[in-house]
């Protein structure tokens, strides 16, 4: 049957609210051709049916918060070829790490009514720092574009092209006025992956860095900059500690802003 | 009698006849493109009347900061250059160059039906026509050239406008390179606006210049016109913001001389490789280009986009990016464009617009870069 020899594309959720799946969903036009090409083995937000692995291509949504996904997490990778982990929380532990640079118990205390309940590890960790992961796909959520860059990429064998360059390269790209420069608004675009198409510059606000950190990103200087442009530190802490806190570059450089 | 206008000759056109260009070079189905104001910053987009035009407005321009400002006149032109540049008409940031479709075993090129518009560009500055004559030597000179930017060059009309004044960042005088235009042009205006009057000085470049000029009611210029278009852009020449340390030729060689300074990791402490710098600059011109397939690898599309030497995926040969630090790739961009250029394209690759300062996040400036690297030099 042609349909066996058709891949198996699986997607898993840890962590998450869910977006990042969505944007599979949300590639509307494309999702037939897709059907065509893998077979969807496992995405139970558009499906209940389960087809057993081994899968070609697992898409990981979410971070590692309890015991159980830290076993879960291993399994997926021992039925799959290729592992894309897709959005901040799995790219580097989303805005549920902020309990990294806190007490979790604190904060189950102040949210659920028993707290007792509640079993959780005290750390949001991106999915790559338990194991090898293929391709890390960042944003907060996902570009579909970029998601349908991946899944070809791997379907066809060759290197996904997604640019690890600064969301300044698309914004200039797109003949946006800088907020930066033009409006003396402070802007994460300079240290943040691009993937957006520079969406909040062209609205008028600052990037705030969803995409998390690009290539070689050099937070002091910009930190020092936008200091300069009357941000208090505390300020330029809770900008840092947003989606992406937990990604080292971010972290580092919010950290230096604690007391 | 009327007589026609031929090139060099020098007239006085009024604003109602300006308007009169503007709508005749629309009927000669140009795509009439200049400055207009756009979230608060002057922008280059098309024009359909003078009306566009940011009239009454200035700028106010430095390292890392630009700013809109209202004029205490209605001058057209009483700004510097902003945060756009032709590059972006002659030179798009992203085109296709072929796309292919699957067909069995073997495939076809579909063909691009270009369309290119003929362009008429209003409001040159004397920097950005230096800018275009490099951009021309890049795609145009030697073997291989570029047929897009032929195409969309070719049949471009200019006019230029001396300017009136100098922006904060501007060093033209200093790079030999404005503010007045003396080539490259069809027409070139100096704009002359006081409480009494307003009118441009008109100095016809080429024959589709004195062509366009001709049935429009104009005047020979007088000498006292002529005197006060020549005072206008001498004051501008002496107000530039920034200047150069030394000529362009030396910098060449005291760039060259310096490749191990340690102010490059001193710059490269502040620099966030964020490529601002590259892309606003008039003759920078480095793309990448990206395939696009569709899921079944029926269609595949070519695609060309600027480029950035500040992106490590530029200098990636196998292994690794050869330029991994931040430090080797602002030198990289500097000396390409003061020294290198030179043996490349046989002149500098600056021109002194300013953008790059203007335009950078962090407000590094390329005029005090050289100048830190020049004065350790003189002190030793
Ligand atoms: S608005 Fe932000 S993203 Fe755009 S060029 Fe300026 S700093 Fe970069
Ligand atoms: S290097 Fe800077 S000043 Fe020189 S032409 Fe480019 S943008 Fe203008
Ligand atoms: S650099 Fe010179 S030619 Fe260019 S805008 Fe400034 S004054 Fe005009
Ligand atoms: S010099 Fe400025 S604009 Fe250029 S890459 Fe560095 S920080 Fe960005």
């Amino acid at each position: 049957m042609v349909s066996d020899a058709k891949p198996k594309l699986a997607v898993w959720k840890f962590t998450s609210c869910d977006g990042c799946q969505l944007s599979l969903l949300d590639c509307e036009e494309e999702l037939l051709p897709l059907a065509k090409e893998v077979e969807i083995a496992n995405f139970r937000e558009a499906s209940r049916a389960v087809i057993k692995g081994p899968y070609a291509l697992s898409l990981v949504e979410g971070s590692v918060t309890t015991a159980e996904e830290v076993e879960r997490i291993q399994h997926i990778r021992s039925v799959s070829k290729r592992v894309v982990t897709i959005g901040a929380c799995a790219t580097a532990g989303g805005i549920q790490a902020l309990r990294n640079f806190k007490d979790v118990q604190e904060f189950s205390a102040l949210v659920y009514a028993s707290p007792q309940y509640i079993e959780t590890l005290s750390t949001s960790t991106p999915i790559a720092q338990h194991i090898t992961v293929d391709f890390e796909l960042q944003g907060c959520p996902i570009n579909k574009r970029q998601l349908l860059e991946v899944i070809t990429a791997y379907l066809h064998d060759i290197k996904p092209t997604i640019p690890a360059y600064s969301v300044c390269v698309e914004c200039k790209q797109r003949g946006t006025i800088c907020v930066m420069v033009a409006h003396g608004t402070p802007c994460l675009g300079p240290v943040t992956h691009a993937g957006c198409g520079a969406l909040c510059p062209a609205y008028n606000r600052g990037c705030y860095g969803c995409y998390g950190p690009k290539e070689t990103p050099n937070l002091v200087s910009l930190s020092r900059q936008c200091r300069h442009m009357g941000m208090s530190t505390d300020q330029i802490r809770r900008e840092l500690q947003t989606f992406n806190a937990y990604a080292e570059p971010f972290r580092r450089e919010s950290l230096s802003y604690e007391k | 009698m009327h007589s026609s206008p031929s090139i060099n000759d020098q007239l006085i056109m009024q604003c109602e006849q300006f308007e009169q260009l503007l709508q005749r070079l629309q009927q000669r189905e140009y795509h009439v493109l200049g400055p207009t104001v756009r979230n608060q910053a002057i922008v280059y987009d098309t024009l359909t009347s003078i009306a566009d035009l940011p009239k009454g407005y200035t700028d106010e321009q430095d390292g890392g900061s630009y700013r809109l400002k209202q004029r205490h006149d209605d001058a057209f032109f009483g700004y510097a250059v902003g945060p756009h540049s032709w590059k972006q008409f002659l030179h798009p940031p992203i085109t296709r160059i072929w796309r292919a479709k699957r067909d069995g075993s073997s495939f076809h090129i579909a063909k691009e039906d270009k369309g290119i518009p003929k362009y008429a560009f209003i409001g040159v500055r004397s920097c950005e026509l230096h800018a275009i004559a490099i951009q021309d030597r890049v795609f145009l000179q030697g073997a291989c050239t570029d047929p897009g930017y032929q195409e969309r060059r070719q049949d471009l009309f200019i006019v230029a406008i001396n300017c009136g004044q100098a922006g904060g960042t501007c060093f033209c005088a200093s790079m030999q390179t404005g503010p007045r235009a003396t080539f490259g042009y069809d027409l070139a205006l100096t704009e002359i606006v006081d409480t009494r009057q307003h009118f441009f000085v008109v100095h016809i470049g080429t024959e589709l210049g004195a062509e366009m000029m001709d049935g429009l009611v104009c005047q020979q210029a007088s000498p006292d016109d002529l005197q006060r278009d020549e005072q206008i852009v001498a004051c501008t020449a002496q107000t530039m913001g920034r200047q150069m340390a030394t000529s362009p030729v030396e910098l060449k060689g005291l760039l060259a001389r310096n490749l191990e300074h340690p102010r490059w990791e001193e710059v490269a402490g502040r620099c966030l490789s964020c490529t601002n710098c590259t892309m606003v600059c008039p003759t920078c011109f480095c793309t990448t280009v990206e395939d696009v397939i569709d899921l079944a690898g029926e269609e595949t599309e070519r695609v060309r986009k600027w480029d950035s030497c500040f992106n490590l995926d530029f200098s990636y040969l196998y292994g690794g990016s050869v330029r991994a630090s931040a430090k080797s790739r602002y030198r990289q961009w500097m000396t390409h464009k003061l020294s290198t250029w030179y043996d490349q394209f046989g002149s500098s690759g600056c021109v002194g617009c300013g953008r790059c300062i203007t335009w950078c996040p962090v407000a590094i400036d390329i005029t005090e870069e050289v100048r830190a690297i020049y004065d350790s030099e003189q002190k030793e």
